[in-house]
Order: structure tokens, then C-alpha cells, then sequence
């Protein structure tokens, strides 16, 4: 811990290593993005890259950096980083590091919506649209079914993952009833993918983020340190657990389905993005910014790998979230086991 | 011993779990730098009663008075800062260490650009110091005992620095030695530092031993409150606990002290009292 002071009375207190992480994991989504906004079909070096997104270069370089590449690259970020600060947020709350948005619902909640604009037929705003209300339904749902009281986290999870397993089933069943070539459009975009995303995709999850995250990163990552101690003790400090929850909540459930409406259901973004924050900053407590900066790299560099690692062939950027978190997942596991902690 | 004031107390409270009732009618005071103890048989409601004078649970019925305020219409940072509790479980985050934990209790007199103030960092030495944990400041708290993590959070409630603090049964899962080792913990934070202490415990003779002023509970009402040298009687713990005892003096320090009547004699009969 590094506290600054000044003469004022005023005090700041971080930890220089989360402080790094935070930072280089940012450098790495930026250094990354740049590489993927100058490769393609129409490779351009980092510096003419630079040189077009600061008002430079061709009309052609123009129009392909500030209108094909960069808006999905945005998408990308941002879709990392809300799912990353989304899955933070779920796993402190419900105090379980399997508590990620994946396994308590909300995903296949906004997959629902998805699958009834493809069976009822639509266009993509209103596919999107539809994501974000079954986000957002499921989450009222879930906390309806688990309100007694307030809402504890062992509940939360219990009828999140019932919810989960109804809503795949009816999921499923929209599936076979779509028409076959809408079926295939469904399962790409179920899958998750960032091809094609341009800035109506980036900018409602843009403009969200720029509200809830200042408001999740300022103004309640003390009180969530603290919820962590357990409720009768965060009580007891003076944190308004319920309202807080609530809050927490609905600002996460908000940041999912808005990520899910701009690129499908990315799958383990939200499980994996903050533990690997939290192995890296080795700090207790949520930590938020590593866990974004960690989440957009992840996203950005998954995104970079499906479009360039099989040539002349694209992959969704949900089968490598997959497959990279899934393996993650499986070797930290396997760790913990060897280490005796599980 | 304690003129009549005080600073924290219900009145009329009715509390209940949904609907079902624990208390009814119920008035208690805690009497200003007691160190008052909350006995009375499992059930009896001496828990809830606790929760709802830290304000954790809304009473029904009746007011929380904290310095003649109805508690729930005080900010709960603001209560933070005058009421302290160690609640029965608390949960430590994977790989904190003890400077960290006990860092925590500062919480409620700190703000978004007054993170870390001298003031905290001198509070947190002196609580780490007053309960003997200093030497554990960089220990990892999944590493210590269970005496040891008590002391802990009793430290982390003492950074709080709040004139009141109340302990939900602090001594229960500890063995007997660490039992003694909290409760002499607690007298001398009443003692040395002018603290009200509100604590719930089961243990009889250490409420008797410890409690400078008793309160005896059975089925949601108050059965006797004062000096444990009044209100420890054999009728009394007949009355409350349904258990035939004698009471003696303690040896050691004069207190009562209950000894159960046992189901039968010794075969060898000990000696008769004089």
C-alpha cells in the first residue's frame, strides 16, 4: 500500500501493483487493438494506423480505419471491460468465484430475447433491443423469485441457475423452431461475434458504461470492499447493504445486457477476466479497474485471433473466449487441486 | 455504580423475524460505560435483541433510541461512527492480512479523497496494540487461530473508535483459555478505555464474572436487570434457565458463581458448607 498526502488533509492509498497491472493490461489493449485495426485485407502499418486516427492518411485508409475497423475495435473494449467489471461486481456480491453472469442467467436471458426476434423475424436493432430486454427481464426475475428480506447471495445463485437451465430449454425450443437460415444467423450470434459491429453497436453500450462506470468505480468499490466481510459486518461499518446490493445489481445486470445486445452472449469474459486480475494484483477485494483493463485486453486479443489465426477464415470471438477460458478455467482448477485448497 | 444515564436503549420494541414475533413490549437501557451482558436460555431472543440495538433489524414496534434519536433516522455511517458490533460470523477475504482487516474498521470516517489519514493509520496501530495483535500486522489472517482471529476483528471494531460496542457471543468456538483471554480483552477495553460494552454470552459464570451490570432474558421479555451480585440467584436461574443450581462466591473474585445441582451425589460426599 502507497498512501499520498497533501497538506490539505486530503489522502489517497492505492497498491503500486495493482496500480501496474491496471496500466499495463490497458497498454496491452491499446498496443493490441492497433495491430488488429492494421491487419486485414488491407494491412497498414501501426504508424499510417496512428497517423489515420489522428486525421491523417487517405480517404480510403480513412473510411477503412474510422469505419470498418476502429467501431468494432470500440466494441470489442468495451464489451470486454463491461463484462469484466459485470462479472467482478456478481462475484463479489454473491461472494462465490463462479457467480458470473454465464451461471446465474442473465446471458441466456438476453439469448432468449435474441431467439424471439430471429423466430418472429427482425432486423439487428431490434435483435439487439430484444437482448437487452431479456437481459434485463431476467434480472428482474431472478431477483423477484430471490427476494426474502433482501436478497443473499446463496439465493441469488440457487435461482439463477434454475433460471439459467428453464431459459436454455426454451432457448433450445425457439432454436428448431426458427427457419433453418435464421437458425444459423441465431447460433452466430449466440456463439458471440464482433464481425461487422460498427458505432451503432458501440454506441448505447458506450454511452452506459460512461454512466455506470465512474458510478461502480468511484462511488461504490469502498462500500463493496466491505460488503465482502459479510453483511452484518459491512452493516456495522455504516454500508446500506440492501440498497447497495440493489444497486450493484442492477448496474451490473444493465452493463451485461447492453454488452450481450452489442455482441451476443461472449462466453467467460465475466468468469475469467477477474481472476486473472486478482492472481495478477494478488490484492483481497474486488478488483475493478485491473479487472476492465484485464477484460478488454482479453476481449480484443480473443477478437485479434479469431479474425487472423485460420487465413481466409473467421472464427466468432466467442469460440476463442471459449475455448481460452474454458482452459483457464480448467487449469487454475487443476492448480487449486494440486495446491490442496480444493 | 452507573448513575441513569444512557445513551442507548428500546422502548416498547416489538421485534420479529417476517411475522413472526420474539419480543413483545420490550424496554431495555444500557446504562453509559457499563459493561453490560445479555444472558438468558437459546431463543429467548437476547441475539435479536442485540441486532436490533446495532440497528440490523427494524423493530416492529417501539424505537431504538441512540442519544435520544430513533436509530433508523440517523445515517447508518453516521451510527457507524458511534456504534460499533462484532457480529457472531464474519467472513475474512481470501489472503488479507491483519493491518489490512483491521485498516477496515475505518471505514465509516473515511471519504472518496480522505482515503488514509494519519489519524487512521495511528488508530490502527493503537487497536492493533490494545488487543495484541500487533506482532501479526503482516500475517495472512487464514494463517492465525481462532483466539488469534477474534482478537483481530475485536481490533477492527476498536479502529472503528466508537463509545459503544456490542459483541454477539465473542467467545463462542473458542476453547476455554481463549474464552477467559477475550473476556479479560473486553473488561480492560471497559476499564482503561471508558468504552460501553453490550455483549451477548452463554456462558453464565463468565457474564456473572465479567458483567458490570446483567440483563436476563427468557421467551422475548426481560426477567431481571442490575448488578450480577442481585440478579444471580438460584431462584432467578431457576426462573430463567429451568435449571436447579446452588450459587456461591467465586474465589477468585467474589462474583456469584452457579453451580448446577448435580443428578446425583458424589459416591465419596464432599464436604457439607459451614
Amino acid at each position: 500500500m502507497t498512501v499520498i498526502r497533501t497538506p490539505g488533509g486530503l489522502s489517497l492509498r492505492f497498491r503500486p501493483r495493482a496500480l501496474v497491472v491496471g496500466a499495463g493490461a490497458a497498454l496491452l489493449a491499446a498496443g493490441l487493438g492497433l495491430v488488429a485495426v492494421g491487419s486485414g485485407d488491407y494491412p497498414m502499418s501501426a504508424a499510417d494506423v496512428l497517423r489515420t486516427l489522428t486525421g491523417g492518411g487517405n480517404p480510403a485508409e480513412q473510411f477503412i480505419v474510422g469505419e470498418l475497423r476502429l467501431p468494432r475495435l470500440v466494441t470489442a473494449l468495451l464489451v470486454g471491460a463491461a463484462l469484466a467489471l459485470a462479472g467482478t461486481v456478481f462475484q463479489s456480491l454473491v461472494r462465490n468465484p463462479l457467480g458470473s453472469p454465464d451461471v446465474l442467467g442473465f446471458t441466456q436471458g438476453a439469448s432468449t430475447g435474441a431467439l424471439v426476434v430471429v423466430v418472429l423475424g427482425g432486423g439487428s436493432l431490434a435483435l439487439a433491443g430484444a437482448a437487452l430486454a431479456g437481459g434485463l427481464g431476467t434480472g428482474l426475475l431472478i431477483y423477484a423469485l430471490a427476494w426474502r428480506r433482501g436478497v443473499h447471495g446463496y439465493r441469488l445463485i440457487l435461482v439463477g441457475i434454475g433460471v439459467a437451465a428453464i431459459l436454455t430449454g426454451v432457448n433450445g425450443y425457439l432454436l428448431t423452431r426458427a427457419p433453418l437460415m435464421d437458425a444459423a444467423r441465431a447460433v452466430l450470434w449466440l456463439t458471440g461475434s464482433l464481425d461487422g459491429r460498427g458505432w451503432a453497436n458501440a454506441g448505447p453500450l458506450l454511452a452506459v458504461s460512461a454512466v455506470l462506470a465512474p458510478l461502480l468505480l468511484i462511488g461504490c468499490a469502498p462500500a463493496l470492499r466491505m460488503m465482502e466481510l459479510g453483511d452484518d459486518t459491512a452493516s456495522a461499518l455504516g454500508v446500506p447493504v440492501r440498497r447497495l446490493r440493489l444497486m450493484l445489481l442492477a448496474a451490473a445486470v444493465l452493463l451485461v445486457s447492453f454488452a450481450a445486445a452489442a455482441a451476443g452472449p461472449v462466453s467467460f469474459v465475466a468468469l475469467v477476466a477477474p481472476h486473472v486480475a486478482k492472481r495478477l494484483t494478488r490484492a483481497p477485494g474486488p478488483n475493478l479497474v485491473p479487472s476492465m483493463t484485464v477484460g478488454a485486453a482479453l476481449l480484443v486479443g480473443a477478437d485479434l485471433l479469431a479474425q487472423r489465426a485460420f487465413t481466409g477464415h473467421q472464427l466468432p470471438v466467442g469460440v476463442v473466449t471459449g475455448v481460452i477460458g474454458g482452459g483457464y478455467l480448467v487449469w487454475l482448477l487443476a492448480m487449486e487441486r494440486r495446491a490442496g485448497r480444493l | 455504580m452507573h448513575p441513569g444515564s444512557s445513551r442507548l436503549g428500546g422502548t416498547a420494541l416489538t421485534l420479529a423475524y417476517d411475522r413472526r414475533a420474539i419480543t413483545e413490549d420490550l424496554t431495555v437501557a444500557v446504562p453509559d460505560r457499563s459493561f453490560t451482558v445479555i444472558i438468558g436460555p437459546n431463543a429467548c431472543g437476547k441475539s435479536t435483541l442485540l441486532r436490533a440495538l446495532s440497528r440490523m433489524l427494524r423493530p416492529t414496534a417501539g424505537a431504538v433510541l441512540l442519544d435520544g434519536r430513533d436509530i433508523h433516522d440517523v445515517p447508518a455511517r453516521k451510527v457507524a461512527r458511534t456504534l460499533g458490533l462484532l457480529p457472531q460470523t464474519s467472513i475474512a477475504p481470501d489472503g488479507i492480512s491483519v493491518a489490512e482487516l483491521v485498516a477496515r474498521g475505518r471505514y465509516p470516517h473515511q471519504g472518496l479523497l480522505r482515503q488514509w489519514s494519519r489519524e487512521d493509520e495511528r488508530v490502527v496501530e493503537e487497536s492493533m496494540a490494545a488487543t495484541g495483535v500487533a506482532d501479526l500486522a503482516d500475517r495472512s489472517v487464514d494463517e492465525l487461530s481462532g483466539g488469534q482471529r477474534q482478537r483481530v476483528w475485536i481490533a477492527m471494531a476498536l479502529a472503528q473508535q466508537t463509545p459503544l460496542l456490542l459483541l454477539d457471543e465473542p467467545t463462542t468456538y473458542l476453547d476455554i483459555a481463549h474464552q477467559i483471554e477475550i473476556l479479560d480483552l473486553c473488561a480492560r477495553l471497559h476499564e482503561e478505555q471508558g468504552r460501553t460494552l453490550v455483549a451477548v454470552l452463554h456462558d453464565l459464570n463468565h457474564a456473572a464474572r465479567y458483567a458490570t451490570h446483567l440483563i436476563a432474558m427468557r421467551d422475548g421479555r426481560v426477567v431481571a436487570a442490575g448488578e450480577p451480585a442481585s440478579v444471580v440467584t438460584a431462584d432467578l436461574v431457576a426462573e430463567v434457565f429451568g435449571l436447579p443450581c446452588r450459587v456461591i462466591d467465586d474465589p477468585e473474585t467474589g462474583t456469584p458463581l452457579v453451580i448446577p445441582a448435580a443428578r446425583r451425589r458424589a459416591t465419596v460426599p464432599a464436604p457439607e458448607p459451614a
